[in-house]
């Protein structure tokens, strides 16, 4: 099987061996088209983001206005704060220039002349490897003002690497955007979408690192070509992380649809100890998790996990083995995204800090049955009333853990101590005891 | 309504306004929907998720989603549910979560009872706790004497920074933290900068920032006694509630009124009002001992005994009127010493200025704004006036108005102008074109294009942007480069503008700046464009006395009188004379008389002087009506009875006129007979005693109580003396009582003494009493207009233009400072408003200075009217060569003329 994005090729990170191999070849290709031809082909090659969200990469650069006398923007976002998701950190640093080329040709598409590249500033070492990369495309002329000498045609843009500040809401699109405006990293209320006003108020698009590496690739060999790979519906090569309970943890580049056992036991070697799985998260700790049992036949692709009540997310793949305190692992989650709520609408704010107490309680040992109820109740009030998608992910885990492994929590909690209480009242209301137990 | 749409809600269906969102839309059809993030003035940002419904897709759609009713645009043949199951369970949810962390310290809050997170709380149904845990704490921080800091109260809507940052272009104030820990203040202790900081007390939803000076003397909202005012301390007459309990005045609360003030106060507006309080207040008749000069207190009958008996062998009497006085008052003492012998308590000067302005508006075809009507106006052009200091609203409209043009780029993209977020991210920083010329550097200079020159240059400028309208406005020559830049940036702004604004004012003492602007706005009217014209004057009913029929001559005309004519009788209307005029003048002055009579409710210079002094009521004890600069004649009513010692103005002086032997006053007993009697006198004021209903009104025959239903301990308040509870005092003068026993409805918009609805305990009740969300009152915004633009005649044009000012070599040129804590003769009485006060000084360029060899706050001799002070200097930056700045009105700070030119020593 061909890598795409990853391939075999050793120091290609070095602009003369992305260029041996075959570099900038496709931008000249592209910029011989017009932007229109460009985005069709990306279109029909039904490349999807990378990103969590799986959107078709080309439709979305359609929708960016052609009639406007506001500059455009393109912003790849290489935030990458989904924990169990390292996947983009590979491409800044084994294959920078198939992602710089990849900037030069979307921005020809939707004819943005700046580009911001947002990079979580904990990746200190790998904005300095794409600034090195950076640094050579300018110096060659593959960025910046020397490209219509370089590449023909008229076209040219800048390429600026922003550093975040390690908030995971800035790996958020609208809160991105405010990051790199300069405001606090508050997301923004859909609509207005971004192709309408997004960076500085101008019509901007928002692609994944991995989403914009692809492209050259599929300029180069054409749409038929790449719609081929794996899966029909969720075409081409995915970077999976695979960290947790495998023997050889690490990105393995597969073309979408591969068996998540396959991913497991093929590739990532399997569990250590020859323990059975309890559970795997398939795209990143916000996506529902999988039991043990649910794994034979899932395919990884976003259909086919979502048939399997999951989602490819960033497809950051998180295996626990039997021996796995899961209500721990929930904890962990729980104040993972508690600590990163960004403050700005009710349900999240609150109700990921209500989640995570209630989890370290039950984690203590003090937790009752009835803490099982509030937390779903919790879960289930966030989900989908929130602005942005950070309040999904926090409740997603919490649902889906205790929906799916609620033996396992109702076992860590006690049972409803039944004392006599004061106030009848409240010992009728649906977190105390049922008032038939009482009377028993 | 501009255009409508069908919605249906809970299966009925109504025709509404379609460009509102679905919170507000089902706000103004009177259906309760809790809200907190959502500010009618502020528009929305779908923060707190309060406002969630059911929105259906179409009639066969019986499952249906949740949406934030303050984000949904209003789509014809819409269908959504307050009532529905899943939308209730979840806003009761919403509760919840504030809840986590909302402490139960309501019987110790200051909001409890007015608090719209209580009301919210009942409205959802959220009355249990599942939250096992501690809740989280802040520190609170210390704001200044306004405002209270309470931050473990906090819901995190969000309104309160995007109030003081977004509407009020505050700066020291911001979000900090992330998280459940977000946490709102400034960055470090400190008095809080904005001169509207005041409105974050109405603004928060719960008890977070609240009211400094109603906590010194704390009363729950439902135990106070309220009634409908008009604030005193400028011009622009905000309406205001006014509370009192225990004969003490407790607070001061926006009324309000969708032409005027909206929701919104300054600072000085709200918290000025504790000089009523004020331990220099005059609370009953005063005699002056002959032999130890010394006051002894009286009756109110043995006052008026007193003063029959001076008045009985008077030959001649002078009555000064003045303009923080209500028009009834000022025409009963024009009626009793007539109009010869009326001075109006002003400087010649500022009479002079004020009438020219009243003339402008009378005559001119411009028309004079409201404050509403100046947030929408798209270029505004501020001659000569430093708003935020002499007529603070104005400011706070100005805001609004600079985002008028910039907001309509958000209409071809089809983003509703309520969507706050959407607008301010597509419109980023940009402002709409304003031009302000002062002397001195402004708070709003941030947000215009700013010229800094004296008074005539600022005329000259003004005179070139008329000239470029209308050849009938004189050419000015001899203009400078700098000038003529700006003046056609200024006349391209104008042209293109689509509601064009210029404001002036009398504050640099300069006909030529009032000149100046009504040539520009009638030279773009004559060349067929729209302006409008809003002035200010100096005091709260200044325009009222402009516009009264009387010889318009000030206290330097009385001065001269005087030595033509002798009087012994001087009686003085609510004036503190030494503010008007130089010291000795005034002391001279007020030696020439046998009989000095004062009515006035302050202790000050004039009223030691006087023989007698009357205790008249202030605002709060008091009933009248004041004219404000737009010329909206404006009716308050007093908050409480004061007894028999305390009365208005106009009637001690229909008092003191009916012992005098003029029986014919006998007729005038009430309020509505002096209103009366003084429209017939004056046609102008015609119609003025429409703008209330009349004293006999009724609904359901009971009057419209001042308390509310649940004021308690009426039968033990005066226990201490008498366990019989005694008689309610009665007012005769207006339709409002003085108890809690009335009509428990809504009472007519220009009565209204407080906000209340059921359910609706706090200031956000004004939803009840709107038509529709953030427009006019139900039967209108009280007050009426007075002065009308004359169109269809061509207007006069001035035509004396001023010579550019130049700078003298040792002598400098005065320009006035105005504070917005310090210039105002009352509310600098209000322990708050004092401390920020500043100190006497003079301001000098820090170029003048660098020449001088000075630095700051190096004491001055400063030599003007033949007399030298020392006072510390202030450098300014912007100040230009020549000019020197002397604040105005400081307690302690002489009275230095502007315009004049003075002299420098170094100390």
């Amino acid at each position: 099987m061909e890598k795409i994005l990853l391939p075999d090729i050793k120091n290609l990170h070095q602009i003369d061996v992305y260029i041996q191999n075959g570099g900038y070849e496709a931008v000249k290709k592209a910029y011989k088209r017009t932007p229109d031809e460009v985005i069709d082909e990306v279109k029909r090659s039904g490349l999807r983001g990378r990103g969590g969200a799986a959107f078709l990469t080309g439709l979305k650069w359609s929708f960016m206005p052609k009639n406007t006398d506001k500059p455009k923007y393109l912003c790849v976002n290489g935030d990458e704060s989904e924990p169990g998701s390292f996947k983009d950190r590979q491409i800044f640093e084994f294959n920078p220039h198939a992602l710089i080329e990849g900037i030069t040709i979307a921005c020809y598409a939707i004819q943005a002349k700046a580009a911001y590249v947002y990079i979580r500033g904990e990746y200190h070492n790998w904005i300095q490897m794409l600034q090195k990369a950076l640094d050579d495309a300018y110096a060659r002329g593959f960025v910046g003002e020397k490209m219509p000498e370089t590449l023909g045609g008229s076209f040219s843009c800048n390429i600026y690497i922003h550093k975040g500040a390690g908030a995971y809401v800035c790996g958020e699109e609208s809160s991105l955007m405010n990051s790199i405006e300069g405001k606090r990293g508050y997301p923004r209320v859909k609509p207005p979408f971004p192709a309408q006003f997004g960076l500085w108020g101008c019509p901007t698009t928002i692609n994944n690192v991995e989403t914009i590496s692809n492209v050259p690739t599929i300029i180069n060999k054409g749409w038929e070509w790449f719609s081929k790979i794996g899966e029909p519906r969720h075409p081409g090569t995915l970077l999976f992380g695979v960290s947790g309970h495998v023997n050889k943890p690490g990105v393995y580049e597969l073309p979408s649809g591969v068996l998540l056992t396959d991913l497991i036991y093929k590739y990532a070697g399997g569990v250590p100890g020859n323990k059975k799985i309890k559970c795997v998260i398939p795209g990143g700790s916000s996506m529902p998790p999988l039991r043990g049992d649910q794994l034979e036949g899932v395919k990884m692709d976003a259909e086919s996990l979502k048939a399997a009540g999951s989602a490819i997310g960033t497809g950051g793949v998180m295996v626990m083995d039997e021996d796995t305190d899961l209500v721990r692992v929930l904890a962990r989650i729980a104040k993972f995204y508690k600590h990163e709520s960004c403050g700005q609408c009710t349900p999240c704010r609150e109700g990921t800090g209500w989640m995570l107490k209630t989890l370290n309680r039950i984690a203590r040992g003090e937790g009752t049955s009835s803490d099982l109820d509030l937390l779903t109740d919790v879960a289930k009030n966030i989900e989908g009333n929130t602005i942005c998608a950070l309040g999904d992910a926090a409740a997603w885990p919490v649902k889906f853990f205790i929906q799916r492994f609620r033996e396992e929590f109702e076992k860590a909690v006690k049972p409803e101590v039944s004392i006599p209480v004061a106030n009848k009242i409240h010992s009728m209301r649906n977190t105390a005891v049922p008032l038939a137990e009482i009377k028993k | 309504m501009a255009k409508t749409a069908k919605i249906t809600v809970d299966g009925k269906t109504y025709e509404v306004d379609a460009t509102k969102n679905l919170l507000e839309v089902c706000l103004s059809l009177k259906l309760d929907l809790p809200y907190f993030c959502w500010h009618p003035a502020m528009g929305s940002v779908g923060a707190c998720r309060q406002c969630a419904v059911k929105k259906f897709r179409d009639e066969n759609d019986k499952v249906g989603k949740l949406f934030m009713a303050c984000m949904e645009p209003i789509v014809d043949g819409m269908i959504i549910s307050i009532q529905d199951a899943e939308a209730k369970e979840f806003r009761k949810g919403v509760i919840e979560w504030l809840m986590t962390n909302h402490p139960h310290d309501c019987p110790v809050c200051d909001e409890g009872g007015e608090c719209h997170l209580q009301d919210m709380t009942v409205m959802t149904g959220h009355d249990y706790r599942r939250y096992r845990f501690k809740k989280r704490t802040y520190k609170n921080q210390y704001l200044g004497p306004f405002i209270n800091h309470e931050m473990n109260r906090c819901i995190q809507c969000y309104r309160c920074v995007r109030y003081y940052r977004d509407y009020a272009g505050g700066k020291d104030f911001d979000v900090f933290g992330v998280h459940n820990t977000v946490y709102f203040g400034r960055h470090e202790d400190g008095v809080l900068e904005n001169e509207f900081s005041g409105n974050l007390v109405e603004v928060c939803p719960t008890g977070v920032f609240t009211d400094k000076t109603l906590g010194k003397h704390y009363t729950r909202k439902w135990d106070q006694t309220y009634a409908p005012s008009i604030c005193v301390h400028c011009s622009v007459g905000c309406n205001t509630i006014a509370a009192e309990r225990y004969g003490l005045l407790r607070r001061v609360q926006s009324r309000y009124n969708g032409e005027v003030n909206g929701y919104f106060l300054c600072d000085r507006g709200r918290f000025g009002y504790e000089f009523v309080n004020s331990p220099k207040r005059i609370r009953k008749p005063l005699r002056k001992n002959k032999e130890t000069r010394q006051f002894e207190e009286l009756g109110s009958e043995d006052a008026l005994k007193y003063i029959r008996k001076l008045l009985s062998d008077s030959k001649r009497i002078i009555g000064i009127g003045s303009a923080r006085a209500s028009l009834e008052s000022n025409f009963t003492l024009l009626s009793f010493v007539e109009k010869q012998n009326f001075y109006w308590g002003e400087s010649d000067r500022n009479i002079q200025l004020i009438q020219k302005q009243y003339d402008i508006l009378r005559n001119g075809p411009a028309r004079t704004p409201s404050l509403r009507d100046i947030e929408k106006c798209d270029v505004v052009i501020v001659l000569g006036e430093d708003l935020t200091n002499t007529a603070p609203m104005i400011a706070l409209a100005l805001r609004q108005s600079v985002r008028q043009e910039p907001v309509q780029s958000a209409t071809p993209y089809r983003i509703p102008h309520w969507q706050d977020q959407a607008v301010r991210e597509l419109t980023q920083d940009e402002k709409g074109p304003i031009f302000i010329a002062t002397p001195l550097a402004t708070r709003l200079d941030e947000i215009s294009e700013t010229y800094r020159a004296a008074a005539d240059d600022i005329a000259r400028l003004g005179f070139m942007v008329a000239n470029s309208f209308s050849d009938r406005s004189p050419l000015v020559s001899g203009a400078t480069d700098e000038q003529k830049k700006l003046s056609g940036k200024i006349s391209e702004a104008l042209k293109k503008a689509k509601r064009p604004l210029i404001i002036a004012g009398p504050s640099l003492q300069s006909e030529a700046v009032i000149e100046a602007a009504a040539n520009i706005a009638n030279a773009m009217i004559t060349s067929g464009k729209t302006c409008e014209l809003c002035f200010t004057v100096p005091e709260v009913n200044s325009m009222g006395m402009a516009m009264m029929d009387i010889t318009h001559q000030g206290i330097e005309s009385a001065f001269e009188a005087l030595k033509n004519k002798p009087a012994d009788t001087l009686i003085i209307l609510e004036n503190d004379l030494y503010r008007r005029a130089e010291e000795q003048a005034v002391d001279s002055f007020l030696g020439k008389f046998k009989n000095v009579i004062v009515l006035d409710y302050l202790e000050n210079s004039t009223s030691l002087k006087a023989d007698a002094v009357l205790s008249s009521g202030s605002f709060a004890e008091s009933d009248g009506t004041f004219v404000n600069n737009e010329g909206r004649a404006q009716r308050f009513y007093q908050v409480y009875d004061a007894g028999e010692n305390i009365k208005e103005s106009w009637r001690w002086l229909r008092d003191i006129m009916l012992n005098s032997g003029l029986h014919e006053f006998g007729k005038w007993k009430i309020l509505s007979d002096f209103t009366n009697a003084l429209s017939k006198a004056m046609p102008v004021f015609d119609g003025i005693n429409n703008i209330t209903p009349p004293p006999g009104f009724r609904i359901a025959g009971e009057k419209i109580p001042r308390e509310p239903f649940r004021y308690s301990g009426r039968t033990a308040m005066f226990a201490n003396k008498s366990v019989h509870e005694p008689k309610p005092p009665e007012d005769i003068d207006s339709p409002l009582s003085f108890t809690m026993e009335g009509y428990r409805g809504k009472p007519p918009s220009s009565i209204i003494p407080f906000f209340w609805s059921p359910g609706w305990n706090s200031q956000q009740a004004i939803n009840k009493y709107q038509i529709e969300i953030g427009g006019a009152l139900h039967g209108g915004d009280p007050g009426k207009r007075l002065i009308e633009p004359k169109s269809g005649k061509t207007p006069a044009f001035f035509t004396k233009i001023p010579q550019a000012f130049s700078p003298r070599n040792g002598d400098w040129f005065v320009v006035p400072v105005y504070h917005i804590f310090g210039s105002e003769e009352l509310s600098v009485n209000a322990p708050g408003i004092n401390e920020l006060t500043p100190k006497p000084y003079v301001m000098i360029s820090s170029e003048d200075a660098g020449s001088l060899g000075l630095t700051s706050e190096k004491q001055i001799e400063l030599e003007a009217q033949g007399k030298t002070y020392s006072l510390p200097a202030k450098l300014n930056l912007g100040l230009p060569k020549g000019l020197i700045g002397i604040p105005k009105g400081l307690p302690g700070m002489p009275e230095i003329k502007t315009g004049s030119w003075v002299r420098l020593k170094m100390g």
